[in-house]
């Protein structure tokens, strides 16, 4: 079966040991999380994880099943890919030691509409956000310069238009 | 609202639950609360000897009765050993809540606390995540009345299953104004129960154009109480029940339409007829692997209704045709109201006939042997002697399935066994538990000398707390469904399975002043089980059987329901 990369939004309890529950009944079940962000919502009891997964029709329909199945999650939404915004952040560290290299790194950033953040007399930080597509193609320009360090947040993504993944008090 | 300290709100919790008994071990880290039980005559506190078989029998307690079973263990060696227990009433979906002890979870006089290793510390809320339905473990005194309502909410409704509250100490000792309310909300947890009419609708259609229905009845017929329904569906569409393990007993064995277990050892009438319907009505079961064989050899060219309150079981291991995610008996009722007024009688008297006919070549192999001490005939001589209400456990092995193929049950409730996670050693413990549920029941636990042996200890549980329950040792001395596959699939290579003939049954159970007999005819055997299930104290009854004994029908695993074997020599 064809397997695709699906984008799942979880709103769940915040309090302890709920990504345990979430992560535990995804090795238990042998699915597996491509890349999972968890952060607070507009409501402060509220977390909202977006889950990206590999599989076929069935997986995906299981696992957001086994999800819902669990006491502190609330809901569930899969998160039809062609009309979301998702957004992945990542930090790049560069080996970037003469001021010609800088200047090639510094242009590829521009290019990618990513920023310098951080210069060290060895080294360039690099900021860049997008979907995750983006950011492969701009670590795999960064390559050849040598990346030292790559720090990723996985995707989170929101549904466009006002239809929201919220819980009615 | 009322100030006491969170061990005098555990029990508060608990009677306000209607908890009348506690299968337990006491330790360093549940002394608060077991210091409050000493002053609560209304529940009664039953030791196990093991924690293992306080959770088992917790979990036979709430098959046999349909309330929650209630058992409790200290922190670390306590808690762990209750894992098993809890694992097992996890997959045979029975309600129980069971209570740890755990340290502070906040330094008190700055004793150690949670997450530094401190003594008898272990994380039981991370081991058994995968095998609960939920767990808690409330810091503070103040959130245990909440806690607990909601504990048992959720262990007893929508498909029960085991939930643990582990308690820390600080919990237990702290006082709080305690607020007791009636109602729960959780906003995670919403079982759906009405049957979705359309899906109903859908499902009507496809029985009605049946010509060959068959209903294939799980562990949620009985959960839910739906024998009733399930029985007037049956002779309504004059459909054949088929039983998996958990099934057994919500459908009247004894009836024509039943055919009586299904699976890697089910009747042969099962395996024959599931594989000629057009319709499969299954309701309340998982569709294991134990049940159904190779998938794709699993009913074929039928058209799959599924019924169940999980709605991750549907489509989990199945595909279905009809799929309905809400309560058996609320199901049932309205595909039964459904159906009645659309049904023209008599149309199914063909497959009727096939019914009658596969079951009547079925019934020779079903005599088993006649000569004595023949597992099936033990089995059936049993069933003549004990009254219809007689609750049935068993153990794990060839006893179990045994009992399944040949010891017909009546009634649900009535045959209580490991299914899902195949634990040796369950049956005695669950029977301890179901007799304390159904005191005036005779309760027999048909055993393996294997089996046994794991959890043979309560005995002195059973005589101490008198709790007078039979066991039926089918002694072969060896790991007897083990051996047979070795025998079968492994050329007799009998690696580490001899048991050897110790110990002594009879004289072990005399040890701890119980009662004990070896039989060695038939008429023995009736005349100790007789015997035994009017004994005030617990009985166990010691019967050798062949070394080389096979339960057939079987399906070798992987292989699908045609693969079905009969005879040593069909393989
Ligand atoms: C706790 C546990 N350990 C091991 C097994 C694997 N096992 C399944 S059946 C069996 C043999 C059971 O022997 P016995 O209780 O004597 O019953 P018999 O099959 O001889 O009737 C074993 C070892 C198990 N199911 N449970």
């Amino acid at each position: 079966m064809n397997e695709k990369s699906h984008v799942i939004a979880a709103i769940v309890e915040h309090k302890p040991g709920v990504l345990y529950s979430v992560a535990n009944m995804f090795r238990r079940r042998n699915f597996n999380i491509e890349s999972i962000a968890v952060g607070p919502t507009e409501q402060s009891d509220l977390a909202r994880m977006t889950i990206t997964v590999n599989g076929d029709e069935r997986t995906i329909e299981q696992v957001i099943k086994q999800l819902n199945k669990l006491i502190d999650v609330i809901k569930v939404s899969r998160l039809d890919p062609s009309n979301i915004v998702s957004r992945e952040m990542a930090l790049v560290k560069i080996t970037a030691p003469g001021a010609k290299i800088r200047t090639d790194v510094i242009n590829y950033a521009n290019i990618f509409r990513a920023r310098v953040v951080d210069v060290s007399p060895e080294s360039l930080m690099v900021e860049i956000t997008g979907d995750a597509n983006k950011i492969d193609a701009f670590i795999a320009s960064m390559k050849p310069f040598g990346v030292k360090e790559v720090a990723r947040t996985g995707i989170t993504a929101l549904s466009r238009g006002v239809k929201s993944v919220k819980i009615e008090e | 609202m009322t100030k006491m300290s969170g061990a005098q709100a555990i029990v508060e919790a608990l009677k306000r639950q209607k908890v009348e008994v506690i299968f337990g071990i006491v330790g360093g880290a549940v002394l608060p609360l077991y210091d409050v039980l000493y002053e609560t005559p209304e529940i009664r506190h039953i030791m196990a000897r093991h924690e293992q078989c306080a959770a088992h029998a917790a979990d036979g307690y709430a098959r046999a009765s349909g309330r929650p079973g209630v058992c409790m263990a200290t922190s670390g060696p306590g808690a762990t050993n209750l894992v098993t227990g809890i694992a097992n009433a996890y997959m045979d979906s029975a309600p129980i809540v069971a209570f740890t002890g755990q340290v502070n979870a906040f330094a008190v006089n700055s004793s150690y606390m949670i997450g530094r290793d401190a003594f008898q510390e272990a994380d039981i809320i991370g081991i058994t995540t995968p095998v609960t339905k939920c767990n808690f473990q409330p810091k503070r005194a103040s959130e245990i009345p909440k806690t607990l309502k909601q504990a048992f909410h959720i262990a007893t409704t929508g498909r029960p299953g085991p939930v643990l509250v582990d308690l820390p100490k600080n919990a237990q000792t702290e006082t709080a104004e305690m607020k007791f309310r009636d109602s729960v909300r959780i906003r995670g947890y919403k079982p759906k129960i009405d049957p979705h009419p359309f899906q109903v609708k859908k499902a009507v259609e496809l029985l009605l154009k049946s010509e060959r229905p068959i209903i294939l009845a799980g562990g949620g017929v009985i959960i839910s109480n739906a024998s009733p329904e399930l029985l007037t569906i049956a002779e309504l569409l004059m459909a054949p029940v088929t039983t998996p393990l958990m099934g057994k007993g919500c459908f009247p064995e004894n009836h024509p339409l039943s055919l009586g277990n299904i699976g890697m050892h089910g009747t042969s009438a099962s395996t024959k007829l599931i594989l000629e319907a057009d319709v499969l009505l299954a309701v309340g079961t998982r569709f294991s692997d134990r049940t159904t064989g190779k998938l794709d050899e699993f009913c074929p060219d039928a058209k799959i209704i599924h019924i169940d309150i999980d709605s991750a079981e549907i489509g989990k291991n199945v595909g279905v045709d009809v799929p309905i995610v809400a309560d058996a008996k609320k199901t049932l009722t309205a595909i039964y109201q459904s159906l009645t007024s659309k049904l023209q009688k008599g149309k199914s008297s063909q497959w009727a006939k096939r019914v009658r006919e596969v079951k009547e070549q079925a019934r020779d192999e079903m005599s088993g042997g006649e000569k004595d001490l023949k597992p099936p005939r033990l089995m059936k001589e049993l069933r003549k002697i004990l009254p219809n209400d007689a609750i049935v456990a068993t153990e794990v092995g060839q006893n179990q399935m045994w009992a399944a193929l040949y010891f017909m049950s009546y009634k649900p409730r009535t045959f209580i066994s490991s299914g899902g996670l195949g634990t040796m050693g369950f049956g005695f413990p669950a029977s301890i538990g179901a007799k304390v549920a159904c005191p005036d029941t005779p309760v027999v636990d048909i055993a393996g000398d294997g089996s046994f042996r794991m959890t043979e200890q309560e005995l002195a549980c059973s005589v101490i707390e008198k709790i007078p329950v039979t066991v039926i040792v089918l002694n072969n001395s060896v790991l007897g469904m083990v051996a047979q596959w070795q025998r079968l699939f492994y050329g007799r290579r009998y690696s580490a399975v001899d048991l050897g003939n110790v110990p002594d049954f009879a004289k072990l159970a005399k040890a701890y002043g119980a009662e004990g007999t070896r039989v060695g005819s038939l008429k023995e055997f009736s005349k100790a089980v007789k015997k035994a299930i009017k004994s005030e104290v617990t009985t166990v009854i010691d019967v050798p059987i062949g070394y080389e004994e096979n339960v057939f029908p079987m399906i070798p695993a992987g292989a699908g329901l045609k693969g079905m074997i009969e005879s040593e020599e069909e393989l």
